[in-house]
């Protein structure tokens, strides 16, 4: 059957999750498992449970499952023979279709046969195994019994025929010869000594026990163990000792095996006994050989019955869980699926029809509902990381902005801030590119290892972080802790300022940047300039640049989440949001930190190292706004003209803001419910007019109204609460995240520590010894220093730089915006339930 | 060349070591050998003799090329280590393919 396939333009867009539709389908009876078939290898679209209240046991296809598990189990049996025998199954990575209906009696025959015949070959080896262990144990208790009467003849000298221990005496006493009884056995080495003195308690040391240990240890049966035996012999006199060492013997599960008093007859015995295991030896290894070979036709062709199977069950899983309709021929469903593709649908349902031969083609039907739809992100290979990123916090609301397109950028880049380093950036990107240009044939391998599949799912992320990082380490010149000095230092020392003698005499110098002899005055073209890594001051003015920077991030990430609530609000033409909660948001996070990160500008461009003493604080200035504290300090001279004047009219601003973020919602709600009632009450008035069911239309009206009342005034309890809380965790959470972004410039600060730290205390000390025995230094503490390299930094502090970028995210930039109160889109797929199914296989 | 000396993991961890020391030890000895001053803290400077030759700059540009030496010999012993590594990265693959 040709499959035809139809292209859409391109994948949806990233932005916001699909549209979704709500569709009845109405399938025929007969066509209905070939129509769900080919819906399930579409893998677009989600059903809804219709018979939710009733129990597994009274679906239509309970039958159609339980052959389905049953034919699982004999699978699985099948499975772990092959795997007892180390077999390799194959996996050709084909992907059959879910077989016919009709098919699948063909495959329940063939697995019942299989079964029966493993079966039977087990059952068969084992009771060979049995016999075989039976025979050898005889054998050996011929063997040791031989010794036993070698040594007890040629201690006491006498004849074949009898035996006697007790002496002359007792002959004379009793007088007749005693005759001694024997039995023999084998019994597990272990249990030897507590045998041993049950027998001498039991028959009052009456009885005579030799025993000696089989060297070769003997396969038990049942369980395949290898086991130590011993053989005995115990000598007694008089039945009533037989029937007790007997008793004794079976207590201890030893097995007593009939052995001839003469030497001539064990001889003979023992012939017997060695032709029969011989045989036996044949026979088992030929059971083996046929078991093998049933196992390895099987092993061929497991991977795909186990495909198949699985599809059948899930087909029949679904059409569980549709409908039959009044004339018994018809099978409801409803499910979402997304608008987009409800031309493949259609297709697929046709193919279906066809495949089955129905005449009767499916219907689909588009259906409004009130309920939530799920929310549908189409993915690739590429954004599907950072769309589980996302989607770990909260799945987004039906439509609304998703913030994963947006992660794509900006978790890599808050990850390089705090990552800076050009030579750990290099490597880690290397690594991504290796696992990306390998990744098909890595995928083909399939490995069962948790963390190295976590790395592997997340290279393009890795990829997107190593690169960011290395130009994030070029920007503050770090490579592996050294500098490099590609466009020449601007500080310039003269000769004439720093003469041979001061450098000399003075341990500490300082480089002034006011004059023209030490700084030229352009600053470094591109990043840090390379002095600083060599000057002792380097810290402090790393952590004013960092933390400057990262205040001013972080307030570009907040305000982007804001402006995103905006579009939110205009997508769900939700004006009043817009009006009240966007415009006092956005009003309150510029008058504090959009004035702060135009103080900090300020300060950087206008403010240079002549003004250095009276450069203005920026935290203790912003802290002086809010008290209204203007001190006559030094340079006050220095203060714009203007900033008292501005500074109070933000700090008004920023005061009005919370009681309108607080109040006007709220209000403005209400007014508009007391507006609805007045219209609904003025159109009572008019229906009094009629007469006919006033009465009845003002009781009517009454309970609506006091039931709607009542509604609505728990409603805006609701509403001023839920107000309040909005307004005390963004007013307060504005100034919390913003100091929460300080973690990019302390996490970049630790990470350039350690990296000087691990040079100096360990590459440092290979490159200071002296002479060409350096070469035997450097050619060793290379490796211990790569390797604490790989293991501190590119993979404890990557981690650590990963987990508190997700935190930005997912708390200082989502809660700006983000509802994620939705639920994923969980089609009927083969391909989801295959792929979920072999991870727990 | 038939029992290989390290395990498949433990030849391949070798080699790529060895190759980033190959690289990296080039790099740094030729940033010696150009006396930058970034890697003026790494010299093995001994304040005595320093002291005694009246601090003349000769003593530690002949240290920068001496340490830039000591690299790229370092360099070169990488690069037998990075070789050696690769043929026992052969004889794992090789006698991993004929078993299995």
């Amino acid at each position: 059957m040709m499959k035809i396939t139809i292209i859409t333009g391109g994948m949806g867009s990233l932005y916001r999750s699909e549209e979704m539709a709500s569709c009845q389908l109405f399938l025929q009876a007969e066509a209905a498992y070939a129509c769900v078939s080919e819906l399930g290898e579409l893998g677009l679209v989600q059903f809804r449970d219709l018979n939710p209240d009733v129990n597994a046991f009274q679906r239509k296809f309970v039958n159609e499952v339980r052959r389905c598990e049953e034919m699982e189990r004999k699978l699985r049996f099948l499975e772990k023979e092959i795997r007892k025998d180390e077999i390799p199954m194959l996996d050709t990575g084909d992907n059959p279709d879910a077989p016919a209906p009709r098919e699948m009696i063909d495959l329940e025959a063939t697995f019942e046969k299989l079964e029966n015949e493993m079966k039977e070959v087990n059952a068969n080896a084992e009771a060979l195994k049995r016999n075989y262990l039976d025979l050898t144990e005889l054998k050996h208790i011929l063997r040791k019994t031989q010794t036993f009467f070698d040594e007890a003849m040629s201690d006491q000298g006498m004849t074949e025929e009898s035996i006697v221990l007790l002496g002359e005496e007792a002959v004379k006493t009793s007088g007749q010869p005693l005759r001694l009884g024997f039995v023999a056995g084998v019994i597990l080495r272990e249990r030897i000594p507590p045998f041993e003195r049950m027998l001498w308690r039991a028959c009052r040391g009456n009885v005579f026990l030799r025993q000696t240990e089989i060297l070769t240890p003997l396969e038990d049966p049942v369980t395949g163990d290898r086991v130590h035996k011993s053989v005995f012999i115990i000598f007694f006199q008089g039945d009533q000792l037989k029937s007790r060492v007997k008793k004794i013997c079976e207590g201890f599960r030893a097995t007593l095996y009939p052995c001839p008093e003469t030497q001539a007859e064990r001889r003979e015995m023992s012939l017997g006994v060695t032709t029969r295991i011989e045989d036996l030896n044949t026979i088992l290894s030929q059971t083996q050989d046929h078991r093998h070979r049933v196992l390895v036709a099987a092993a061929k062709d497991i991977k795909v019955w186990f495909i198949k199977v699985r599809k059948i069950k899930a087909v029949y899983h679904t059409l569980n869980m549709l409908n039959l309709d009044v004339t018994q021929k018809c099978l409801i469903s409803e499910c979402w699926c997304p608008i987009r593709d409800l031309e493949k649908i259609q297709m697929a349902l046709r193919r279906g029809t066809e495949r089955s031969g129905g005449s009767v083609p499916s219907i689909l039907n588009r259906m409004e509902t009130k309920e939530q739809p799920p929310t549908y992100n189409c993915t690739n290979k590429f954004t599907k990381v950072f769309q589980d990123i996302v989607d770990s916090y909260g799945v987004a609301g039906y439509r609304e902005v998703n913030p994963a397109p947006f992660t794509i950028v900006s978790f890599p880049f808050l990850f390089s801030l705090m990552f800076g380093d050009a030579g750990h950036g290099t490597l880690m990107l290397l690594a991504a590119i290796a696992m990306v240009v390998f990744e098909k044939r890595i995928l083909r391998q399939k490995s069962d290892n948790e963390i190295w599949n976590m790395f592997f799912d997340g290279r393009y992320i890795i990829l997107l972080m190593g690169a960011f990082s290395l130009y994030a380490g070029l920007m503050y010149n770090d490579i592996f802790s050294k500098s490099i000095n590609i466009f020449g230092s601007v500080w310039h020392p003269t000769s004439g300022e720093f003469s041979a003698e001061i450098i000399k005499t003075h341990k500490d110098l300082t480089l002034d940047p006011t004059n023209d002899t030490d700084y030229r005055g352009v600053p470094y073209p591109f990043g840090m300039d390379p002095a600083w890594q060599l000057s002792l001051n380097k810290i402090k003015w790393l952590n004013s640049f960092k933390m400057k920077i990262s205040i001013i991030f972080g307030v570009g990430q907040m305000f982007f989440g804001v402006v995103l609530s905006l579009q939110n609000h205009r997508f769900f033409k939700d004006s009043i949001s817009i009006f009240c909660e966007f415009l006092p948001q956005v009003i309150f996070l510029t008058c504090i930190f959009g004035y702060l990160i135009v103080l900090i500008l300020h300060k950087w461009i206008a403010i240079d190292a002549t003004d250095a003493g009276c450069a203005p604080s920026l935290l203790i200035g912003l802290i002086n706004m809010f008290l209204l504290n203007y001190p006559e300090e030094p340079c006050s001279s220095r203060v714009p003209p203007g900033q008292k004047g501005l500074q109070s009219f933000l700090l008004i601003l920023i005061i009005l803001c919370v009681p309108w973020l607080l109040v006007l919602k709220p209000y403005i709600l209400k007014r508009r419910y007391q507006a609805t009632q007045q219209k609904s009450s003025s159109r009572l008035g008019t229906s009094t007019e009629d007469g006919k069911s006033a009465e009845d239309a003002i009781d009517g009206a009454i309970q609506d109204d006091s039931h709607g009342q009542y509604e609505e005034e728990l409603n805006l309890l609701e509403i001023v609460v839920h107000q309040c809380i909005h307004t005390i965790e963004y007013c307060l959470g504005c100034i919390s995240h913003t100091a929460s972004y300080l973690r990019l410039w302390a996490l970049s600060l630790a990470h350039a520590e350690l990296s000087e730290v691990l040079w100096n205390m360990v590459f440092r000390v290979a490159l200071k010894v002296d002479g060409y025995l350096g070469v035997i230094s450097i050619y060793i503490l290379f490796t211990p220093w790569a390797c604490l390299t790989i293991a501190i930094l590119l993979l404890m502090e990557a981690l650590s730089a990963f987990l508190h970028t997700l935190r930005l995210h997912w708390i200082e930039f989502q809660s700006k915006f983000y509802k994620g109160d939705g639920y994923l889109f969980d089609p009927f797929s083969f391909d989801k339930i295959i792929e979920s199914r072999a991870d727990e296989v | 060349m038939t029992v290989p000396c390290c395990g498949p993991k433990c030849s391949a961890f070798c080699a790529i070591i060895s190759f980033w020391g190959i690289i990296m030890l080039a790099l740094l000895g030729i940033f010696f050998y150009i006396e930058a001053p970034a890697l003026a803290e790494d010299l093995p400077i001994d304040e005595d003799v320093w002291a005694a030759g009246n601090y003349n700059y000769t003593y530690v540009s002949d240290l920068y090329k001496q340490v830039a030496v000591n690299c790229w010999i370092a360099t070169g012993l990488y690069g037998a280590t990075f070789i050696f590594s690769c043929i026992m990265l052969k004889i794992n693959l090789r006698s991993s393919y004929s078993s299995s």
